[in-house]
């Protein structure tokens, strides 16, 4: 389980008439599953999910994943319990997508792979598809291809959590499709907690467990798909007019 | 399904081997391939190249060290004086090496630690400081100056001050509520260009003759350098070396960038601070030994990157050292042998290894 209490975040000098905090947010995300993360710009999904990944200070409050405070935690230690990903993901060195991957092993060999480790890899790469490709260099690859890379990587790092800021960006359709199928195969075969920062609703209902709604930097709504889509909590959140509609595959919140 | 991936799960396996042809996903194939394996060689090919290059570099440099020691000696060859000379220029070598060691690990090391493969340790203002301090004793002193600013003791407050320099520079900027690598080059840019203009005024009104004799000094000077330092040199760079050695594989990591590293559990902030007290304390033996090198350090790290082709530090390393000292020693070669000119060794490197450079870089089109 995640579980924060009154975490907050400040960004600007505080009492500053530009100050802006994110918080204090309370709640429990339970393990298992996916969770989708949702919101408007600036409700500060990303900064809590980047937080959660200690890869942000937190300035007040306390987040535990699993039983283990993130920030007082040895880092060693978190990175074998949670893996995040970040949006932004560019690399000076050259790699290929087996180097790539072979690098979220760090936590467990600190570089000296073993047997083990190069089955992890193997099987991290085999489940995104990426077998052809393994020997590709990451600059060869498409936008698609490059992003499930990325998704291997934190996959073979082994963690029963994997936090995922935003990974449908830039993807078409078809990716972004292939991308959600895959993970919600690493939440049900491989038993994987994964909590994701999405952008649209209609992802989140439909291949997520529960709903996180975010709203000027607090969470507004925590719940099931189909408790979240409603027309008046969608409006709610996200300011702008919604009507829910059942599609082919589930509900279909439509905004357009 | 749930026999092949069971290694990726959490949880223990269900069961082992016994249903390996359902669901004909590929997860199976990694049993009949061949190994697959990982590690900083990607490929056969990529081997062979890797070793062919350190190959010829090894050739190159032995090549240019017997040239070194060995060519235009006056005495007949296997005379006690011939050995006597050759002795002599033993010196040289190991400054070339000395320089060459410091400025490959350096420049290597800084452009993993700042994620960034355009600028070099120069950059940040060491050279800068030591071209002020020289410049400032000169300038307060006449040429009686320069003497005090040579010698063993003067030598090691210098390159202490470098390191100090760099140390608080960089601590004040990476902790803090800056913690921002680019305003960490930024202001080290700055510094550089201040201290560069500040030695360039006080050279402006210097007497000729003694605006030679810092010139000669200022120049990167391989035959001029001070071979008392070496002792003392050498251990220290060494120490610094076998330091980032061995965190050799965090600096893989730490070249990932801060989320990637932080991810993986390695502490970034920490590592950079580590890093590049270890650089500031390898550019202040190189600096001290031969003054600037500016583009010594750039033009191997790049080299490097091209010809390893690989994250491995433990690969790029030597590949850099072994690129520098063919690099210097033959432009020393060079310089002494045919120009007659070993002072200016710094103009071949930035011409030839300038040249050799844009090709590289043209032909692959990539950093």
């Amino acid at each position: 389980m995640i579980s924060l209490t009154e975490v907050a975040k400040n960004y600007g000098s505080a009492g500053a008439s530009d100050a802006v905090a994110i918080g204090p947010v309370s709640v429990d995300i339970a393990a298992g599953g996916i969770t989708a993360l949702v919101g408007p710009n600036g409700a500060g999904k990303s900064t809590i999910l980047t937080m959660i990944g200690r890869l942000l200070d937190v300035d007040a409050g306390r987040i535990e994943v699993a039983g283990h405070d993130v920030v007082k935690s040895p880092s060693k230690t978190i990175a074998k319990i949670l893996s995040i990903l970040r949006q932004e993901n560019h690399f000076v060195t050259r790699l290929t997508v087996r180097q790539l991957v072979g690098f979220g092993r760090f936590p467990h060999s600190q570089g000296r792979l073993t047997h083990e480790d190069e089955r992890h890899i193997s099987e991290a790469i085999d489940f995104l598809d990426l077998t052809a490709l393994e020997g590709r260099y990451l600059d060869q690859l498409s936008g698609g291809q490059r992003q499930r890379a990325y998704v291997a990587m934190v996959l073979a790092q082994g963690t029963d959590y994997v936090l995922l800021d935003e990974p449908l960006n830039n993807l078409d359709m078809q990716h972004a499709v292939q991308m959600m199928q895959q993970l919600r195969r690493a939440a049900d075969e491989l038993g994987r907690t994964v909590v994701i920062v999405l952008h649209d609703i209609n992802f989140a209902a439909r291949y997520s467990d529960r709903i996180l709604a975010m709203k000027d930097g607090v969470v507004v709504e925590h719940g099931t798909p189909a408790e979240i889509m409603q027309d008046a909590v969608l409006t709610r959140v996200f300011d702008t007019e919604v009507t829910v509609i059942e599609g082919p595959g589930g509900p279909l919140a439509v905004y357009y | 399904m749930t026999t092949q991936l069971g290694h990726l799960r959490r949880t223990p396996p269900v069961s082992s081997g016994t249903e390996t042809a359902s669901a004909g996903t590929t997860a199976c194939a990694a049993a009949t391939q061949p190994r697959r394996h990982s590690g900083a060689i990607t490929t056969r090919r990529h081997g062979v190249r890797y070793w062919g290059v350190m190959a010829l570099l090894g050739g190159l440099s032995v090549f240019f060290t017997a040239g070194i020691l060995g060519y235009d000696n006056p005495m007949p060859f296997g005379s006690d004086g011939y050995w006597l000379i050759a002795r002599m220029r033993v010196e040289t070598v190991l400054v070339i090496g000395v320089v060459v060691f410091c400025q490959a690990m350096a420049t290597v090391s800084f452009q993993t630690a700042t994620n960034n493969r355009i600028i070099t340790p120069s950059i940040m203002g060491f050279e800068s400081l030591y071209v002020a301090i020289q410049t400032g004793a000169v300038f307060f002193f006449g040429i009686a100056g320069i003497t005090l600013v040579t010698g063993l003791p003067q030598f090691l407050m210098q390159a202490g001050a470098m390191v100090l320099f760099a140390t608080i520079l960089y601590t004040w900027l990476l902790s803090g509520k800056f913690s921002n690598i680019h305003i960490m080059l930024l202001v080290g840019v700055v510094i550089g260009g201040g201290l560069g203009s500040l030695s360039t005024f006080m050279q402006r009104v210097l007497t000729p003759s003694e605006f030679d004799v810092l010139t000669a000094r200022l120049f990167g000077n391989i035959g001029n350098a001070r071979g008392e330092y070496l002792p003392y040199a050498i251990p220290i760079a060494l120490a610094a070396a076998g330091v980032l050695w061995l965190r050799a594989r965090r600096l893989n990591v730490v070249a990932l960038g801060r989320n990637t590293a932080d991810n993986l559990g390695v502490d970034h902030r920490r590592e950079v601070m580590i890093i590049l007290a270890l650089v500031s304390v390898l550019m202040a033996m190189s600096t001290s030994l031969v003054g600037p090198m500016t583009f010594l350090g750039f033009l191997v790290a790049t080299l490097a990157y091209q010809f390893a082709d690989t994250y491995s530090h433990r690969m790029l390393f030597p590949m850099a050292m072994l690129i520098g000292y063919t690099v210097l020693a033959g432009a020393y070669f060079i310089m002494r042998n045919i120009f007659y000119a070993q002072g200016a060794v710094t103009l071949i490197i930035e011409l030839i290894g300038g040249i050799v450079f844009l090709i590289v870089l043209m032909r692959k089109g990539r950093l």
